[in-house]
């Protein structure tokens, strides 16, 4: 009787997957209790406090790239948010210029032009099999040999490029510019309202309108005609050479520049693969159907092949993201203010408290990963097909 | 009976490389015409009639269709293919669109006709291959006689007056083959100029008007179906015949 229960529980398909997966719980919750324990015991021996309350006392250091004002007397928390928003910073711009480059330079390495295919395959080859660290150290160090700011180069006029960064005009902005960047929105708003009337209208009459054309010339032309109408009310202050070092104006730093090049450009060859994986995943017998109903490459291109592409293309374009993303900590190799330079480093040898804030840190990463992933999967979701095909 | 010629082949090659699939192909196919091509594979009868929506582009000779000849000017192959329907193998349907969108989709674009309309067409053509409770579903939702029922109406929406049939029943389950020769059937007895790439005998002694066999690319007989069926003239369509007939 007991045997056949033991035997019942051990060869049943269901319970014994069921006791298989409760073991392993079980061993892996063992296992983290004994290593908390321990951590917290040793902690305690050697008089090491723990806990949270450093993050209200004063940071007592300086970040030199910061998007929110922040000086040492600032404390540990506000350092966090500083890092948090140029881990950001860094990530959606790093994201935005992969995805341009990475589709140009995948359907480039598609295109029947032998140099500009070979072009492609070379800068591919070339940028994924050297360590990403590697090249950001590379175009930092590029940037750290140019000119001084003495002898910065000129880029259209008022752009100077040096060993300190690129030193730009910035923005002063006037009575009434508000309404300028609100005509900006309203032009967007309208352009979307335009899109769907006049899809209507080509669903009523037949009629093609380059839509595309219209609207993009709609939202650029709109601020810059209310612009006028206000009297122009947006000035920039430029950056004039004094001495060593310009005054006014502002400035990228070249630890920014760095990164975003060493990141986007490596990620941007991942990206490229994965568009023209994407792109060739398109059967062949589709652009056929296609080109056998009449249609001409573009449309062939834009209503056929691309959407079915994206398909295959989302979900590594996401992990591409998630590790554009995670590699941006290594800004600390080049002292980018990023989270991980600022709080992750200086204030964790400061306060010494390093479960905390490294815990800190990887669930900001994750909660970061996370999002990205929810919103990828959901968009992903809407290009997949329906039943089987 | 008119005796418009709407395709003419003349001494047609083509190569893939080394390897010469079409050898001095000629044919001439009559406004109404129905013409089923068979042979064994590799024989060269897709890749002929591919030719004439220049799916293929041949190398050597001319093909004239409606007048217009089928050169590099892309002009002529957008005339051409708007007045060739084609149908394949593989049905070819667009999977992340549905079936009325995928009939719809060349009256909209290439011939910029409304949405509204387009749709009445599509359920039209939809009603003529008796499936139109399926124009909401997706292609991944359909049996494959359905699907190339619907690719059938796809090519018909554009209102073509010759129709290329790619062996439309080689991919189907034998329950399926008649559903989707019946519509060809229906579609012969309109009046429709058919080029038909196909196995199957029976719908072939129904319909054709002109049998062709072809072997190693070249066109090896060509004959009304009643004398091809009862005597062929070539030891190789003799050969195939018995082959296909007697299995």
């Amino acid at each position: 009787m007991q045997t056949s229960l033991i035997r019942k529980i051990i060869f049943d398909e269901k319970s014994r997957s069921l006791l298989v997966q409760t073991l392993v719980i079980g061993l892996f919750a063992v296992f983290i209790y004994l290593i908390v324990q321990q951590t917290a015991y040793n902690l305690e021996k050697r008089g090491i406090s723990s806990g949270f309350d450093f993050l209200n006392m004063s940071a007592g250091y300086d970040i030199s790239i910061r998007l929110i004002p922040f000086t040492s007397e600032d404390t540990h928390l506000r350092a966090y948010f500083v890092g948090l928003l140029n881990t950001l910073l860094i990530a959606i711009c790093g994201c935005f210029l992969a995805t341009i480059l990475g589709f140009l330079v995948g359907i480039i390495r598609l295109s029947t032009n032998w140099l500009f295919r070979n072009i492609a395959y070379v800068y591919v080859e070339f940028t994924r099999n050297v360590p990403v660290l590697l090249q950001i150290i590379l175009y930092y160090s590029i940037l750290l040999h140019l000119p001084k700011t003495k002898q910065a180069i000129p880029i259209f006029e008022n752009f100077f490029l040096s060993n300190r960064g690129l030193f730009s005009p910035s923005p002063i902005f006037k009575d009434g510019f508000s309404i300028v960047a609100w005509s900006f929105v309203l032009a967007i708003v309208f352009t979307f309202f335009l899109k769907k009337s006049l899809k209507k209208k080509q669903e009523v009459s037949g009629k093609q309108y380059p839509i595309f054309l219209i609207n993009s010339a709609i939202i650029i032309f709109t601020p810059i005609f209310v612009y006028y109408i206000m009297g122009r009310p947006l000035d920039f202050e430029l950056p004039v050479l004094k001495g060593f070092n310009f005054k006014g104006g502002m400035v990228i730093k070249p630890e920014f520049i760095g990164m975003l090049l060493g990141l986007s450009i490596y990620t941007a060859a991942f990206i490229s693969e994965t568009v023209r994986s994407g792109i060739i995943s398109v059967s062949k017998g589709q652009r056929e159907a296609s080109q056998a109903l009449g249609l001409k490459s573009n449309l062939v291109m834009r209503l056929i092949v691309i959407p079915q592409a994206l398909r295959v293309i989302i979900p590594p374009l996401t992990s591409q993201y998630l590790n554009l993303t995670k590699n941006s900590s290594l800004g600390i190799a080049i002292g980018y203010a990023d989270l991980v330079h600022g709080f992750g480093g200086i204030s964790l040898n400061q306060t010494g408290r390093a479960i905390e804030i490294m815990l800190m840190v990887m669930l900001t990463y994750l909660t970061i990963s996370l999002t990205i992933s929810v919103f990828m999967n959901i968009y992903n979701k809407s290009v997949q097909f329906k039943g089987n095909a | 009976m008119s005796t418009e010629q709407v395709i003419q082949l003349d001494k047609v090659n083509k190569w893939y490389d080394d390897f010469h699939v079409l050898k001095d192909i000629d044919l001439i196919v009559e406004k109404g015409q129905k013409i089923v091509i068979c042979g064994p594979s590799g024989s060269g009868k897709s890749t002929m009639i591919r030719c004439i929506n220049r799916l293929e582009a041949h190398q050597n000779g001319t093909i004239i269709v409606h007048g217009t000849e089928l050169t590099n000017d892309l002009k002529n192959i957008d005339i051409i293919r708007k007045n060739v329907g084609m149908v394949f193998q593989q049905f070819n349907l667009f999977p992340h669109l549905s079936v009325i969108d995928n009939i719809s989709l060349a009256p909209i674009w290439v011939k910029k006709m409304p949405k509204g309309e387009a749709e009445e067409v599509a359920m039209a053509y939809l009603e003529k291959v008796k499936i139109p409770e399926q124009a909401q579903k997706f292609p991944g939702q359909l049996s494959g006689g359905q699907q190339q029922r619907v690719a059938i109406a796809r090519s018909l929406a554009m209102n073509p007056d010759i129709m290329l049939f790619d062996e439309p029943t080689s991919a189907l389950d034998p329950e399926m083959i008649k559903e989707v020769l019946d519509v060809m059937i229906q579609l012969a007895e309109e009046g429709m100029t058919m080029l038909v790439v196909t196995h199957e005998m029976g719908f072939a002694k129904t319909v054709a008007d002109q049998m062709i066999f072809m072997d190693e690319g070249r066109i090896v007989e060509q004959a009304k179906p009643e004398d091809f069926f009862n005597n062929p003239k070539s030891d190789r369509t003799k050969l195939f015949l018995s082959q296909i007939l007697n299995h």
